[in-house]
């Protein structure tokens, strides 16, 4: 109930928040969730990413909502739809811009979000299921970029997807009728255009924007975790919050303001005057049109895809190569149970754990790299190397989290006022 | 340390609040406008609606040329000596809702008995008034089907609206306003231009 002068009749404003809050639950949520949700008081650099992934959803919406006004789901049509909203639509470049650097910044806010995790062991109990929501988002997100990129009709854009819906005729019996069944058609063509029209626009939106609710109400159900992996909610003042927490708003929402300004600034020196980044974000191939007859002399998916490229290439045996591209995505689904320290953050890890997660980090972008390489003997012999290191850190992980020797956790977060 | 953090300096909060939120304000505003301005006609809309230009030298008096313009249908009529006489009939002006286009959507230069550039030829948007159908020309006096005092006009058959030989609507139908007259000009005597506007003389 909003607080009130004694004696005081209601104000109007106040009166119609009650007539919702009988009705709807709106003053509880914003409490719960926002308000009274008492998150760890020493967030740092690396937290602001899951709010900058949110933002990035709502700017990928809004834009694509906008681009599928002026786009043509047809092969005939969709090249030229495209060069119709960069050049006739007005600001419809800007649009366009917006939307393809938005999903590269998707990516990256992701991938570091992810390595937030990796680092302080956000994925750990009680935070499974907030880990499993987030993969699972990922996923969606990958499917959701793989879908959106056929649709300039560009000549990478047919291509690629060429190459990696037949990954899927690797499986063996079933491999070339699913191909056919995904394609709608013997060939990548106007058909399958449009349902991953329909795929890129409704579906998988959907799906990402449940997940994402799904996602947020796991965590707010146990409480975040912080950089030094303690548990605020042991520790309870004579007010009942946690002594180590503090309201999400108004200090986190204001702090993630900033990050989200930030963000605007360098998000906008990329959309203004590199939106191309060198043919990183737009790729060289696709200012050409879908031609089934000339493959792009460079094939490589877009940079978001190269480090599991890189790992699919290293093995020479398609099935081989397809089954192990995805057990490395799916992996990180293990991760909880793989993880056998009873400590969270690598802050209190021992040497082991920092080595392995630094080997893991610098060759997933390794992977990265030799990803957009043609596949010379030299590049496959350092994709193969990197491979076994970035599967080290999972399969390994359940010894060497045991053996390593980790630091007292304290009872308090370690915080500097400023 | 403590007892710093506990004072909060209000003034300067409200001070920060306001300015974040006008900032945050022109900010939102400056963001809106692409996606709005993106509604606006694109540039291949302008160009296909853009002026059309019709040659009319062959048209014979008492004919009458459809033109698309903004995918609307444009009435281009030669009137014939015969039809101008009809216009200049006194009885007529008591029949018509608005005889001299006070209500109706001319241009300046077509406010006038004939509502148009020259006298014989006749300009008009072929939209009804009433619901939007497209009415038919029927520019023979005396008709069977409208009746004897019939002046020739144009006739819509969805709801029976009346309109005479300069498109303006009678009184005893559903259609409020005269026929509109879009912009145009003379190129030269035998082509006219639909979708511009003539230059004051």
């Amino acid at each position: 109930m909003s607080a009130t002068m004694p004696g005081q009749e209601r104000g109007r404003l106040a009166q119609l928040v009650d007539w919702i809050d009988a009705r709807f639950p709106m003053t509880r949520f914003i409490k719960e969730h926002a308000s009274e949700y008492y998150a760890p008081k020493n967030f740092n650099f690396w937290y602001y990413f899951g709010s900058l992934a949110l933002v990035v959803l709502v700017l990928q919406i809004v834009t694509g909502i906008f681009l599928t006004m002026n786009y043509k789901p047809s092969a005939a049509e969709a090249f030229a739809s495209v060069e119709y909203i960069m050049r006739d639509v007005d600001w419809g470049w800007l649009i366009r811009y917006m939307h393809s650097t938005g999903a590269s910044a998707f990516f990256i806010v992701v991938y570091l979000h992810m390595f937030r995790g990796l680092m302080y062991g956000s994925y750990k109990n009680p935070r499974e299921l907030v880990w499993i929501f987030g993969m699972l988002i990922y996923l969606c997100l990958m499917a959701e970029a793989f879908f959106g990129y056929l649709l300039p009709w560009g000549n990478m854009s047919y291509w690629g997807a060429q190459v990696i819906v037949s990954l899927f005729g690797a499986i063996p019996g079933i491999g070339e009728g699913l191909v056919e069944w995904i394609r709608g058609d013997y060939y990548i063509s106007d058909i399958t255009l449009n349902r991953f029209f329909a795929l890129h626009v409704v579906a998988l939106p959907l799906a990402l924007v449940f997940l994402v609710i799904a996602h947020i109400l796991a965590l707010h159900e146990v409480g975040s975790n912080n950089p030094d992996g303690v548990e605020i909610k042991k520790l309870k003042g004579p007010d009942g919050h946690p002594v180590d927490g503090i309201p999400f708003h108004p200090f986190y929402t204001v702090k993630d303001l900033v990050g989200v300004i930030v963000f605007a600034m360098l998000f906008s020196l990329v959309l203004f005057f590199a939106p191309e980044m060198g043919g990183y974000f737009l790729e060289h191939a696709n200012f050409d049109p879908a031609n089934a007859l000339q493959t792009p002399e460079h094939i490589a998916p877009v940079w978001y895809f190269t480090p599991f490229y890189a790992i699919l290439r290293a093995v020479p045996n398609k099935l081989l190569g397809v089954v192990l591209m995805g057990v490395a995505v799916v992996s990180f689904f293990f991760l909880p149970w793989l993880d056998k320290a009873k400590v969270k953050s690598i802050r209190y890890r021992g040497w082991l754990f920092r080595s392995f997660l630094t080997a893991f980090a610098i060759s997933f972008v390794a992977l990265g790299y030799l990803g957009l390489q043609p596949p010379t003997p030299a590049y496959t012999m350092a994709a193969r190397l990197f491979t076994a290191v970035y599967f080290a850190y999972f399969l390994l992980m359940p010894w060497y989290t045991r053996i390593d020797q980790t630091r007292p956790v304290p009872e308090r977060v370690t915080y500097e006022a400023h | 340390m403590t007892s710093e953090v506990d004072k909060v300096d209000g003034g300067r909060r409200h001070f920060l609040l306001v300015a974040t939120t006008v900032t945050g304000i022109a900010g939102a505003a400056m963001t809106a406008v692409p996606f709005l301005a993106s509604w606006k006609p694109s540039a291949r809309a302008q160009a296909l609606g853009a002026p059309v230009e019709q040659d009319i030298s062959k048209l014979e008096a008492g004919a009458m040329v459809k033109v698309n313009w903004r995918g609307q249908a444009i009435f281009i009529v030669r009137r014939s000596p015969e039809m101008m006489k009809q216009l200049e009939d006194p009885a007529l002006a008591d029949r018509l809702r608005d005889p001299k286009s006070e209500q109706s959507d001319q241009p300046q230069y077509a406010k006038n008995e004939t509502r148009s550039l020259k006298p014989d030829v006749l300009v008009l948007v072929g939209v009804c008034t009433h619901l939007g159908c497209a009415p038919l020309s029927r520019f023979q006096p005396q008709d069977a089907q409208l009746g004897a005092d019939w002046p020739g006009g144009f006739y819509c058959p969805c709801h029976g609206s009346k309109f005479d030989l300069a498109g303006r609507v009678f009184k005893d139908v559903p259609a409020p306003l005269n026929l509109r007259v879009p912009p145009y000009r003379f190129v030269n005597d035998g082509v006219v231009q639909i979708g511009v506007d003539t230059e004051k003389a």
